[in-house]
């Protein structure tokens, strides 16, 4: 069984199909990307697996069972953990807290033990820490454990929201664009974090990325699209030298003589 | 001595002021739309506790009424914003502002229905009676209010700093988008606000009304309320506390240094001093947003 399996997803904004029949299933324990050039349907298909969009027909799996009968809030409770193409952090909030609510669907205390303070809930408190801890160990962000969001860097405000996905302890962890913005040595630490998050935390990675070498290094499996279809799967090589890929994203001979 | 007591009688005022002013800002923060109900919540709350306490209707135990009447209020909080606000969700702000000011005028007609149109007075154990501290005689009513802030600003920081569910409020106020992927019901978090505030707005009408008589058009009080927060800072709980303690401590101090008649203008000629000057307020959580 497929970790997480698209089948035959269509989605339409208005008379717009975004994203057209498309299915692909993501194994447990692979680097999954989904290329193509913008407007391809690539952060639309993402917006349908966290359950921002519902798709128009077809059905969306995970762990074998369909996901379309959850709300927003509870993909995190099913394992699965998202960035965004935006960054969205708690801009009035240090690392550490943003990191901690990563922790809220584990928490198990309730109001009035929380009132009481019971040993309970400080052994709850201390578990939740080290876990933050931990991702903040594996991204490097000690130095900024303590500093508000509202002040930090790009680059650092990027690896926040993947340490705060990470604090999840997702299944499945979708990352939309890591690497945008970036500089080439933050990209290369990007490629090792996803290395690693694969190989050492054993978690399956959804990826949409437009920068070529990062998917080239850390990607098992690589799904290309064009205006909301699949135009070609495999592996990175693979789909960077199918002629359909190469199409799109050049333009074929017809439109050059054209031209 | 004199001073001081005008002063201490100026922070009871300003505690109410506060109290009114967190409930705007409480819905405001999570929902980022104003509550314009906010004054005539507090009536109501004022007028369930007198309905449920005074002898000439049920004649409950004090103590007993007060925390019926924030439950009620509490539940009534919630039950707005799930039949009325979050069908507007999606919709422009302003639709929802005018929706809590139409809230606001039926709470005064339903009120006004019940319990008339009349002044009313609270029966409470605080009335009349006085407390010496040293050579300062205060009224009990003012130190139970003051004290009361204290005890719920306390207690509130409490709740928003370490429960779950407080937590999960900061978190769907500062970023709804972040929330939801971190396994937050946002919507229901809404609702929660919703019920925070209105059981705040009854504590706010309990303390208001044991200081004197209310009638249904009390809650017009939360125009200066809502003045006191803006003065504060409108994105900030302690700004609000702080603007209310502001306009409560202007208001006699005005009165007595310059007219009596100048301390019913003086909230909001102060409202424009700081939008001039500090247009986000005292306690200003200033964000600039991206573009």
């Amino acid at each position: 069984m497929s970790l997480l399996e698209l089948k035959n997803v269509t989605l339409k904004f208005g008379g717009l199909t975004a994203v057209n029949d498309v299915s692909f299933a993501v194994e447990k324990g692979e680097v999954f990307a989904l290329v193509g050039p913008n407007g391809a349907g690539k952060s639309t298909i993402f917006n349908m697996i966290s359950r921002f969009y519902t798709p128009y027909s077809g059905d969306i799996l995970f762990e074998g069972k369909s996901i379309l009968n959850k709300a927003t809030h509870e993909i995190a409770g099913l394992g699965i953990a998202r960035t965004f193409q935006n960054i969205e952090l708690f801009e009035q909030a240090s690392v550490l807290q943003n990191m901690l609510v990563g922790r809220y669907t584990h928490r198990r205390s309730n109001f009035l033990t929380e009132m009481l303070f019971t040993p309970f809930v400080r052994r709850e408190e201390f578990a939740h820490r080290e876990a933050v801890e931990r991702a903040i160990d594996f991204l490097d962000l000690q130095p900024y454990r303590e500093k508000m969001i509202a002040g930090l860097p790009y680059g650092v405000r990027k690896v926040v929201e993947m340490g705060r996905a990470l604090a999840i302890e997702p299944k499945l962890l979708l990352l939309d664009e890591p690497a945008s913005g970036l500089s080439v040595e933050e990209t290369q630490d990007v490629a090792f974090w996803i290395e690693d998050i694969k190989k050492i935390m054993g978690i399956t990675v959804l990826m949409v990325e437009h920068d070529m070498n990062l998917v080239s290094a850390v990607s098992d499996r690589v799904l290309a699209l064009a205006d909301g279809k699949t135009l070609a799967v495999g592996s990175p090589s693979e789909v960077q030298n199918d002629p359909a890929v190469i199409e799109a994203y050049l333009g074929s001979d017809d439109h050059e003589e054209a031209a | 001595m004199d001073l001081l007591q005008l002063l201490i009688s100026g922070l009871a005022n300003g505690c109410v002021y506060g109290l009114i002013g967190l409930g705007f800002v409480l819905i405001y923060k999570a929902t980022e739309s104003v509550n314009f109900a906010q004054g005539d919540m507090m009536m109501l709350g004022a007028f369930i506790t007198l309905g449920l306490t005074n002898q000439s209707y049920v004649g409950l135990p004090f103590w007993l009424a007060v925390i019926l009447a924030i439950v009620i209020m509490g539940i009534l909080g919630y039950l707005l914003e799930v039949v009325f606000i979050r069908p507007m969700f999606g919709q422009s702000q302003i639709a929802v502002v005018i929706l809590t000011i139409a809230i606001g005028f039926v709470a005064r007609f339903v009120a006004g229905l019940i319990w008339g149109h009349e002044p009313q007075s609270l029966e409470n154990p605080f009335v009349g009676k006085d407390v010496g501290f040293g050579g300062l005689v205060l009224g009990l009513d003012e130190v139970v209010i003051i004290g009361t802030t204290l005890a719920l600003t306390g207690g509130l920081y409490l709740f928003f700093a370490y429960t779950r569910i407080g937590l999960a409020m900061q978190a769907a106020s500062q970023n709804q988008l972040a929330a939801y992927y971190m396994g937050i019901p946002v919507k229901r978090i809404h609702s929660l606000v919703w019920a925070l505030a209105g059981a705040l707005a009854a504590i706010a009408g309990v303390l208001f009304a044991s200081k004197g008589a209310i009638d249904p058009s009390t809650g017009l009080l939360g125009i200066k309320a809502f003045a006191a927060a803006i003065i504060g800072g409108f994105g900030s709980l302690p700004g609000a506390l702080l603007g209310g303690l502001v306009v409560g401590l202007i208001e006699p101090l005005s009165s007595r240094y310059v007219a009596a008649g100048v301390s019913q203008i003086m909230p909001y000629l102060m409202l424009l001093l700081v939008l001039i000057l500090r247009p986000h307020g005292l306690l200003s959580q200033v964000k600039a947003k991206k573009v």
